[in-house]
């Protein structure tokens, strides 16, 4: 990665040193100047990974594009909670047209803005992991093929929170849902075939995809910087933390989201054009339990009986992930 | 210019006077001719600067026009029958957003079962939807409307649908008036939106509405499609100024002054119907035809205006309200309120049915006598319904009734009685 890894301050933790950086090296959110472009005064939850990402990602696309920024949002919890009627906490021009057609109203922003001549306005498309993963696929299929001058950001937080904490495509085996409860002989979600978006955009060879969490700042900022300084159709799926949705403490939210990354059930990368350029690596690798522990919706593994052969499973997808995209540091363990 | 070409090309023609700078579109007959030929002028450089975007999907198209629109481009679409109810809940977010995309509706039938034919039963769905909806009587039509459209919608900052009817206008060659740019150019000006999104000046649009404002926001879109009402007149008179025809307009009327009885349709069946009526009055009959050209807004005073001192009206219309009869009927008789008139309504030609003089006489003598059902489905075979319906009673398991009744049918191409 370009940026100075941040080891020498601070050792062991992801606390950011940014007083110990050249002023270029800082993130955004450190600028005074940054534009808070989802502005205070929303009415997410407090933790909320979703309103802390989408803030972090905006305000870099922000700086990246000299404020020429516009974004079109699907519906789902981002949208609903910042702009209550008549506030709004977008300082960006935005646009909320439906669940499922965001990636297509951004492909028309974009084809307006082309025909107006007007290259230097950029667009960004957004969206919940339901928005993005089930109901809105078809289209954002269709804004990668074409190769759309859109970057696309989706926010996984795992299920459809907005209506309720249902299941999605993105909803993890055995997690608790309204929609998956911890009931009958296979309590929580099922351990179904998976649907990962970002490998499924890497098929479409776009010239850029990356994975992130809310977590790691300076990594984030850096790959929407990445792909901002790219044309065509690009993908960022950042993993954010849902305290509301999960039963997790809303002090937890940038720890599950390391831990995510820590256990291996999340791999952070970036690929350009369909091969993986970079890993994030482990430097010590976290069990599943570390992680699954500080959720309520995983609680029913961890009862009076845990139920080991689930979490063996859920173990052995984190260990896939690491052998698939070699996560571990040389050295690590 | 005349030119002898076929409706789909005289449509394109218009739109691409009308200098769209989005066009979006996917495949769906009878609406393919459109976009294809708008798709090769676009390719050829021949109408620039223009995007012409092959989406994956008709929810898609109207999504591209949304996003379009809502960046200040003059945007624009086409579809038919299913792929309008695909694109359904986009086509009534384009309309609650108040962006003003235009979009030709090649009428065509809604199935199951699947029918590629001519009704109006796509439109009709939609007729609730907030766009504007205007049905072209001949290929002529079809042009002007669209420049029309484009006009209507942007002074209004609301979407206007286009209907024309599927292969009877958009696959006939007829001679049309193609108008030049510069009549094109002086009755419709630059496109300047009420609403833009621009990173100078940054505004939120589609943000959540609570009861606190949502019924004036409602309100507000009825509100404008009153105004149409007044509008379309003029622009009519407008466009009769430059282009020296009439064209459009909010209804149309024929041979109704001392009519007793008349006859409401939409669309291009109203060729038939004048055809009809002048060999009903060569014979002696007060008849005439009313033909609606913009049935959203409803132009309720001036349907009213017509039937006022007839006897009988008698409206034929290509849908059917399942359940209680017509749709086109429901909304004349609001216009009727208070008037005593019999009232019939006529399904026909659905799903491409043939409506011939033949059977509007034998329907039409019927009606004059008030001897006509009050719902009656032109050219209905009953010994097909009722071989189906006693196949029901004999046997429960009898089958999917579509593909019972082809059977019954047998093999042929077209019913023309
Ligand atoms: C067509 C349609 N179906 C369903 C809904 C209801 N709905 C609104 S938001 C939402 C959940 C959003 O989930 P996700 O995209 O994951 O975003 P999140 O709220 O979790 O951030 C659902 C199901 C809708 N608005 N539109
Ligand atoms: S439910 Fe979850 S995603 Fe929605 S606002 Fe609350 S914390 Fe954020
Ligand atoms: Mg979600």
């Amino acid at each position: 990665m370009p940026f100075q890894p941040v080891k020498f301050y601070q050792t062991g933790t992801f606390t950011v040193g940014n007083r110990l950086l050249a002023l270029e090296q800082r993130s955004v959110q450190a600028n005074m100047q940054r534009t808070n472009s989802l502005n205070s005064g929303h009415r997410a939850c407090q933790g909320c990974g979703e309103a802390l990402g989408a803030r972090y990602a905006i305000d870099a696309a922000m700086r990246a594009s000299n404020k020429q920024l516009i974004a079109a949002n699907a519906t789902g919890c981002l949208e609903v909670f910042s702009t209550p009627y008549p506030e709004t906490s977008w300082q960006i021009p935005w646009i909320h047209s439906l669940f499922g057609n965001t990636a297509a109203v951004a492909t028309g922003i974009a084809a307006a803005l082309r025909v107006k001549g007007r290259r230097e306005v950029r667009v960004i498309a957004q969206g919940g992991d339901g928005g993005t993963t089930d109901i809105g696929f078809g289209c954002l299929s269709g804004m990668f093929e074409r190769n759309d001058d859109v970057l696309y950001i989706c926010y996984d937080n795992e299920a459809y929170m907005n209506t309720g904490v249902q299941r999605s495509s993105a909803t993890p085996p055995a997690a608790r849902t309204a929609t998956t409860m911890p009931v009958g002989p296979e309590p929580g979600n099922v351990f179904g075939q998976g649907k990962n978006v970002a490998q499924i955009a890497m098929a479409h060879n776009i010239p850029y995809v990356a994975t992130a969490t809310v977590a790691d700042l300076h990594d984030l900022e850096y790959k929407v910087n990445r792909a901002m300084g790219m044309h065509g159709a690009r993908y960022i799926h950042i993993f954010v933390p849902c305290p509301l949705g999960w039963g997790a403490a809303s002090n937890d939210t940038i720890r599950l989201a390391r831990l995510a990354r820590e256990t291996g059930l999340f791999a952070v990368y970036e690929a350009e054009h369909g091969e993986v350029t970079s890993v994030s690596k482990i430097r010590k690798r976290v069990p599943v339990e570390d992680y699954l522990k500080l959720q309520r919706r995983f609680a029913h593994l961890f009862g009076k009986t845990p139920a080991l052969e689930t979490i063996a499973r859920i173990q052995a997808m984190a260990d896939k992930n690491i052998r698939k995209f070699g996560l571990l540091e040389q050295g690590g363990q | 210019m005349l030119k002898q070409c076929e409706g789909s090309h005289a449509v394109a023609s218009a739109v691409a006077m009308c200098r769209p700078e989005v066009i979006c579109a996917y495949p769906i007959s009878p609406q393919t001719h459109i976009v294809e030929g708008l798709g090769e002028m676009v390719k050829s450089g021949n109408l620039a600067p223009c995007e012409f975007i092959n989406v994956e999907s008709e929810f898609a198209a109207m999504s591209v026009a949304i996003g379009a629109s809502a960046a200040g481009a003059r945007s624009y679409t086409a579809t038919a029958s299913q792929g309008l109810l695909f694109m359904v809940e986009a086509v009534y977010n384009a309309s609650g957003l108040g962006l003003p995309i235009v979009m030709t509706v090649a009428n065509r039938a809604i199935g199951a079962p699947i029918n590629i034919w001519n009704d109006h039963s796509d439109s009709m769905s939609q007729r609730d939807c907030g766009w504007i909806q205007l049905f072209a009587e001949n290929n002529q039509e079809a042009l002007d409307l669209h420049i029309q459209a484009f006009r209507l919608g942007e002074e209004l900052s609301l979407p206007v649908m286009v209907c024309m009817d599927g292969f009877i206008l958009t696959h006939a060659y007829e001679r049309v008036d193609i108008p030049a740019q510069e009549q094109v150019d002086s009755y419709l000006p630059a496109f300047v939106p009420r609403q833009i999104l621009d990173p100078a000046e940054p505004v939120s649009i589609g943000a959540m509405v609570g009861p606190e404002a949502f019924t004036e926001v409602r309100y507000l879109a009825h509100a404008k499609q009153m105004q149409a009402l007044e509008l379309i007149p003029q622009h009519a008179a407008e466009f009769k100024q430059i282009f020296g025809r009439d064209s459009g307009g909010l209804v149309r009327p024929y041979r109704c002054e001392d009519a007793e009885t008349i006859v409401v349709a939409l669309g291009s069946v109203l060729g038939t119907l004048k055809d009809t009526i002048d060999e009903m009055r060569d014979a002696g009959h007060k008849v005439g035809v009313l033909g609606i050209v913009s049935f959203r807004p409803f132009p309720l005073l001036a349907v009213r205006e017509v039937l006022k001192n007839a006897r009988r009206v008698v409206v034929l219309e290509k849908s059917l309200a399942v359940g209680i009869g017509g749709i086109v009927a429901t909304d004349v008789r609001m216009a009727l309120s208070g008037l005593h008139l019999h009232g019939y309504t006529v399904i026909a030609g659905l799903g491409g049915r043939a409506i011939t003089k033949a059977s509007l006489h034998k329907m039409l003598e019927r009606a004059v006598k008030d001897e006509l059902e009050h719902l009656t489905f032109l050219d209905l075979d009953h010994n097909l319904i009722n071989r189906h319906l006693e196949r029901e009673k004999q046997k429960r398991r009898s089958g999917p009734m579509a593909e019972n009744m082809l059977r019954d049918v047998g093999v042929v191409a077209a019913r023309i009685a």
